[in-house]
């Protein structure tokens, strides 16, 4: 395995692209880094690997990375790397989203391309908030949790991401934390392997403007209480529902093999150019 | 000897469209159902596997450009079809496709509006929106096809300049041009002209995807060829990092716009008709032409000299077709419009009122007739 300093050395963009924009404490770096420890440990080369992202703080991760990197327009990510994907089925697709990016915005792509089971991943960095604009609420803060648009708290109730897209027909679905970065890594690097749409959402911690004003205002107080509301899903099956009020499940949540979108498309090319072909020939 | 006969068609303009597509190279179609362009959708999904294409019929309009101009980083060409509230729907993302300057075609059935507004009557409303639509400053090309052979040869058209130049275009039909049947003879393959995008021939290291050079338009690497680079929708400097430096953004962004300009007059297309020994000028872009020209026999067995500029480029606007007019001693202009005057301004802006220019509009879902035409020129 790689070294730290080899690992960005190897991966990062050195010219003109540091300092970073996203703030101290912020959990997305944490993401990145188990991003690319997935990449190097399946071996992934960089040339085949194109990133795509959206609009916030997660949206400005591809520029920091040494792949084919496109940043898009606010939820679009998943249109965008549709497109690609059909394009150049030979590139190994990832596409990293913001709660908002996602599911407000782009909740209607996310859904459709968990349906298509397009062979990529997508990689949601859950931090209940839009962190970018100075926090506002997202479809994924919590209930009664405060923000800069919810200052008497939110009461709207959230999204569960993972359960979305598991509903939607995601054929892989895998949730971890900012805290559990073994897990995370490990869970990535399956949802890379899986073969059609994974999904692996990232609850993360964003001190600055949610953990500020939600009694949680650094972020060591964030990443422990991700600790805590953690729950791996082999235990949650044994918990009642009034156990896991107020917690979320983690590691592999689904996992099934379904006709890739992809492969179809181009059999019906097989079959339809070979059609063609006799059909000029009488 | 073969009868030349078998080779003539007869189709409709969004069909036109459709085999356009095809014959001008473009393997990669998103789109989303609408009346009056879904036949263009529904051919392609049918026609582009045999050429080994790819169709998707995405979520919304919204996907469905996103989804062509992923297609396009990807190295394809790629085209859309939509009419009124699904081209309002792209618009966020045609200025994406402006600003990180990747090859796209729109093509836009126009239908009455604002909003629902006359499903599926034709219309010339979308003419601003098509240069104006998208939000910035921005480069944009828009043609216009006047009937059903033009609208084979303009998406033909479109998709070169796409490539060409790096930026989306527009090609505007309205409903009496898509929904027309015509006879057409198509040119054969190797009369039609096919560009392909210039792609890098510098080691991947060497390579800066948006340096300027000479023609303005930087070489193109597609994801996945060995050049790894950032496209973003950002402002971005020549290696395509988000910068917001002024002089950077100067430089990067008057580039797009004058890249467009060294290619004015190769963009512009206008067909003048009659034009020589004319006293009055009809001014008419779509099926507003096929009026005017029945409309122009008719005048000119009565004596009255009248010509015709036919306008198959709407954006840049052709201003030297105008000052060409002009010369011919034309005495004033006429602009039939599907819509309250939308190009009358820009004829106004460009001949200045050197004589006078009239409009004729036309909002309630009918096509202009060659009458009305008539009586129109008559009030001169």
């Amino acid at each position: 395995m790689l070294s730290n300093k080899q690992l960005l050395e190897k991966y990062l963009r050195h010219d003109k692209k540091f300092p970073h924009l996203w703030c101290p404490g912020c959990g997305n770096g944490t993401i990145l880094h188990a991003i690319l420890l997935a990449i190097d440990a399946i071996g992934l080369k960089k040339d085949e690997i194109a990133m795509i992202s959206g609009i916030g703080c997660s949206g400005r991760t591809p520029v920091y990375v040494d792949f084919n990197t496109l940043h898009t327009t606010h939820g679009r990510a998943v249109a965008f790397a549709t497109g690609l994907k059909l394009a150049k089925p030979s590139l190994h697709v990832i596409v990293v989203m913001g709660d908002g990016d996602a599911s407000a915005i782009g909740g209607n792509h996310l859904i459709h391309a968990c349906r298509r089971n397009i062979d990529m991943t997508a990689i949601i960095y859950n931090n209940s908030i839009y962190g970018m604009t100075g926090g506002q609420y997202s479809p994924t803060t919590p209930y009664h949790a405060k923000a800069t648009t919810a200052t008497h708290g939110n009461i709207e109730r959230p999204f569960d991401l993972a359960e979305l897209v598991k509903t939607a027909g995601a054929t892989f679905v895998a949730r971890s934390t900012t805290y559990h970065v073994r897990q995370l890594t490990n869970l990535i690097e399956k949802a890379l392997l899986h073969k059609g749409f994974s999904v692996v959402e990232v609850i993360t911690h964003c001190p600055t403007t949610f953990g500020r004003r939600n009694k949680m205002p650094d972020p060591v107080t964030m990443v422990k209480w991700e600790k805590e509301i953690a729950v791996p899903i082999e235990k949650a099956k044994n918990m009642k529902p009034e156990e896991l009020e107020g917690k979320i499940t983690t590691g592999i949540l689904v996992e099934k093999e379904l006709p890739e979108y992809c492969e179809q498309y181009e059999e019906i090319i097989r079959q339809r150019m070979k059609k063609a072909k006799r059909g000029t020939k009488k | 000897m073969p009868s030349k006969k078998n080779n003539y068609k007869l189709m409709q303009g969004n069909e036109a469209v459709a085999q356009g597509a095809i014959d001008g190279g473009v393997r990669f179609f998103a789109g989303y159902p609408i009346t009056p362009a879904t036949e263009i959708a529904e051919i392609l999904s049918n026609k582009l596997p045999e050429v080994g294409g790819k169709f998707i019929q995405m979520e919304d309009e919204i996907g469905s450009i996103a989804a062509i101009i992923g297609a396009s980083i990807g190295g394809v060409k790629s085209l859309t079809a939509t009419s009124g509230p699904g081209f309002s729907l792209m618009q966020e993302n045609i200025g994406f496709a402006c600003i990180a300057e990747i090859p796209i075609v729109i093509v836009n059935v126009m239908r009455g509006g604002p909003s629902t507004g006359l499903p599926t009557s034709p219309s010339q409303g979308d003419v601003m929106q098509a240069r104006w639509g998208t939000h910035g400053d921005h480069p944009i090309i828009v043609l216009s096809a006047s009937n059903v052979y033009q609208a084979y040869l303009l998406t033909i058209k479109a998709i070169n300049f796409s490539e060409k130049y790096r930026n989306p275009v527009i090609l505007l039909l309205d409903e009496v041009v898509a929904h027309m049947r015509a006879r057409v003879l198509l040119p054969k393959k190797d009369e039609i002209e096919v560009l392909e995008r210039i792609k890098p021939t510098v080691p991947p290291e060497w390579y800066v995807p948006y340096e300027n050079n000479l023609t303005g338009v930087p070489p193109m690497a597609a994801f996945g060829d060995g050049y790894r680079y950032h496209v973003t929708g950002l402002v971005h400097d020549e290696k395509g990092f988000p910068t917001s430096k002024p002089d950077e953004v100067e430089r990067g962004l008057r580039r797009i716009f004058e890249k467009i300009e060294k290619g004015f007059h190769e963009i512009c297309m206008v067909k003048y008709h009659y034009l020589e020994d004319a006293d009055f000028c009809i001014v008419a872009y779509g099926s507003v032409v096929l009026s005017s020209l029945s409309a122009i026999e008719e005048l000119r067995k009565e004596g009255i000299k009248v010509g015709l500029l036919e306008l198959n480029t709407l954006f840049p606007f052709p201003r030297f077709a105008f000052d060409k007019v002009l010369n011919f001693g034309i005495k004033g202009f006429l602009v039939p419009e599907m819509n309250l005057g939308q190009i009358y301004r820009e004829v106004v802006r460009v001949t200045e009122r050197k004589v006078p220019v009239k409009k004729f509009n036309k909002i309630y879902g009918e096509l202009i007739t060659p009458d009305e035409i008539i009586k129109e020129i008559k009030k001169f």
